[in-house]
């Protein structure tokens, strides 16, 4: 197999144990042989610092790729879909119901399969090819399933995708469009867990999750870099992201102090909360506790796509929040729906159960006094509403039903709304009762 | 022969049981200890286990049948 360390323009050093601190060439390893701690990509930094500058990334395609250099493979190689430089909106409205001044959302429902998570699937199908396997394989409800199962039909690899029994149908088919080995596996979610940990051993695949992790996690921090950018080259003053295995919270972060390392943005001493559903929420339990001892939970929440009892990196998530003096909160299946419908009525984006989960912990956290209102905050939107519409279906319906006819519409409308019938007035909708609320 | 790397998770009642010394005396699993943190309340200890391919599961089901929870190392695989 070949091995990154000899590919031109790749600024990987070498892998690093974040336990022990071993050091391990660059090739498809997770665990530290010695201590099973997990492994880390390094980076030459002396070397990216003589090279990397703003106009270098500014002059780069409008895609995760433009961030090339801080990522473990080489850009003329990497497979790329269109990922990444998703929108940073302003978001008044959404502000405005939190008690925010300077709120703004990173839209990564914009992503080629509609997550964050094609990012992270970009980076590792990039470096399976480039150490030549022929699979790519993960275990997953949802997001990463269609991801790996999107990135293995563009790079021409075979993909193996383990999905549970009880997948609903419609999750399976934003995979299986792909035209992936869809494998369904019968049993708990410990179960197929243990299938899949057994399998990264014996199949000589790139699991993206396990033998090729410490490069896969790489991707999340272009979410990093591209805010920061996006900002005109300042780190924001507080990230409010989701936590499930916590690889991604700790990515973002990365990515905001590789910036500050390497001079291209000012150290802002950026301040790192996450949120988690009620129904599984081993980081926000053992924040709470102030340990850094995760209890393993059994998810129960309609948040799926956050529903990892054992988290990976939620060890190095606590750390983070210590570290920047960060808060967690965790939130309802009911807040989770009304945080979706919050963000779509005020801000016109409609997000998966992750987004809820955001938007409904980010109200709780400044209600808690943890987001100060004039802090320049940014809300990460992972994945996109229609993934997850069963979520948010029983909550909506048509407001009116009519027959065909003008007269009916009429009625119906002073009926519902009051005043007299021809005249009746359509409600503000959120976000303009919010303006109106302040004017 | 085949090794695993597991994780064992002790509530505080199994703290003071010696699940891992019973492991290897009761099944034929060489047991290789990496790395551990024991708490008042909790611990954890992340373990390879080597011996043939069923021995190592009867002997990993034995240890969920104490109470004891068995992950694998890198924390929950499937992801959302």
């Amino acid at each position: 197999m070949s091995v990154l360390s000899s590919s031109a323009g790749s600024f990987a050093k070498n892998l690093r144990c974040k336990e022990c601190g071993r050091v391990y060439p660059l090739e498809p390893a997770h665990v530290c042989e010695f201590c099973f701690g997990p492994l880390e990509v390094f980076y030459d930094y002396e070397a990216l610092s003589r090279v990397l500058t703003r106009r270098r990334i500014e002059s780069g395609p409008p895609t995760m790729w433009r961030y090339a250099d801080l990522l473990p493979c080489r850009a003329e190689t990497a497979v790329d879909i269109g990922t990444g430089f998703t929108p940073l909106l302003r978001a008044p409205n959404l502000g405005r119901a939190l008690g925010l001044d300077r709120l703004y959302v990173k839209n990564d429902c914009q992503n080629p399969t509609w997550s964050f998570k094609d990012r992270v699937v970009s980076v590792a199908t990039s470096v399976a090819r480039e150490f030549e396997f022929d699979t790519l394989a993960c275990a997953s409800t949802g997001n990463l399933a269609n991801s790996v199962s999107a990135h293995a039909a563009r790079a021409g690899l075979k993909a193996c995708v383990f999905i549970p029994a009880d997948l609903e149908q419609g999750k399976i088919v934003g995979s299986a469009v792909y035209g992936p080995t869809l494998v369904a596996v019968e049993g708990s979610y410990d179960d197929v867990n243990r299938l899949c940990s057994e399998l990264g051993d014996r199949y000589p695949w790139a699991f993206v999750n396990i033998n090729v992790r410490p490069y896969y996690a790489e991707g999340s921090k272009t979410l990093g870099y591209e805010v920061c950018e996006q900002l005109g080259w300042r780190a924001p003053d507080h990230c409010i992201v989701p936590l499930a295995s916590g690889s991604l919270f700790t990515k973002i972060y990365k990515g905001i102090k590789e910036l500050a390392w390497l001079g291209l943005v000012e150290w802002n001493a950026t301040r790192m909360s996450g949120a988690q559903a009620a129904g599984c929420s081993p980081i926000f339990e053992a924040w709470q506790r102030q340990s850094y001892n995760i209890r393993p939970q059994k998810p129960n929440t309609i948040a799926k796509s956050l529903a990892i009892g054992n988290p990976a990196d939620g060890y190095n998530a606590l750390q983070v929040l210590a570290q920047t003096s960060g808060a967690a909160a965790a939130v309802t299946d009911d807040e989770i729906v009304e945080g979706i419908k919050l963000l779509a009525e005020t801000e016109g984006i409609f997000a998966e159960t992750a987004g809820g989960v955001v938007v409904a912990g980010l109200r709780r956290l400044v209600q808690e006094g943890h987001v100060s209102p004039d802090e320049l905050v940014v809300a990460f939107i992972t994945g996109a509403g229609l993934k997850t519409q069963e979520a948010v279906a029983p909550a909506l319906a048509p407001a009116l039903t009519i027959r065909p006819t003008i007269d009916s519409f009429e009625e119906a409308l002073a009926s519902a709304y009051g005043g007299p019938v021809g005249k009746a007035v359509l409600p503000p909708g959120r976000s303009g009762a919010l303006a109106g609320r302040r004017s | 022969m085949a090794k695993q790397r597991v994780k064992f998770t002790f509530e505080q009642a199994l703290i003071k049981e010696p699940v891992i010394w019973r492991l290897g005396r009761e099944f034929d699993v060489v047991t290789n200890i990496r790395r551990a943190d024991v708490t008042e309340d909790r611990g954890w200890v992340v373990l390879e286990l080597e011996g043939e391919p069923t021995e190592i599961e009867r002997g990993v089901r034995w240890v969920q049948e104490q109470g004891v929870r068995v992950d694998p190392v890198p924390g929950d695989i499937v992801e959302g």
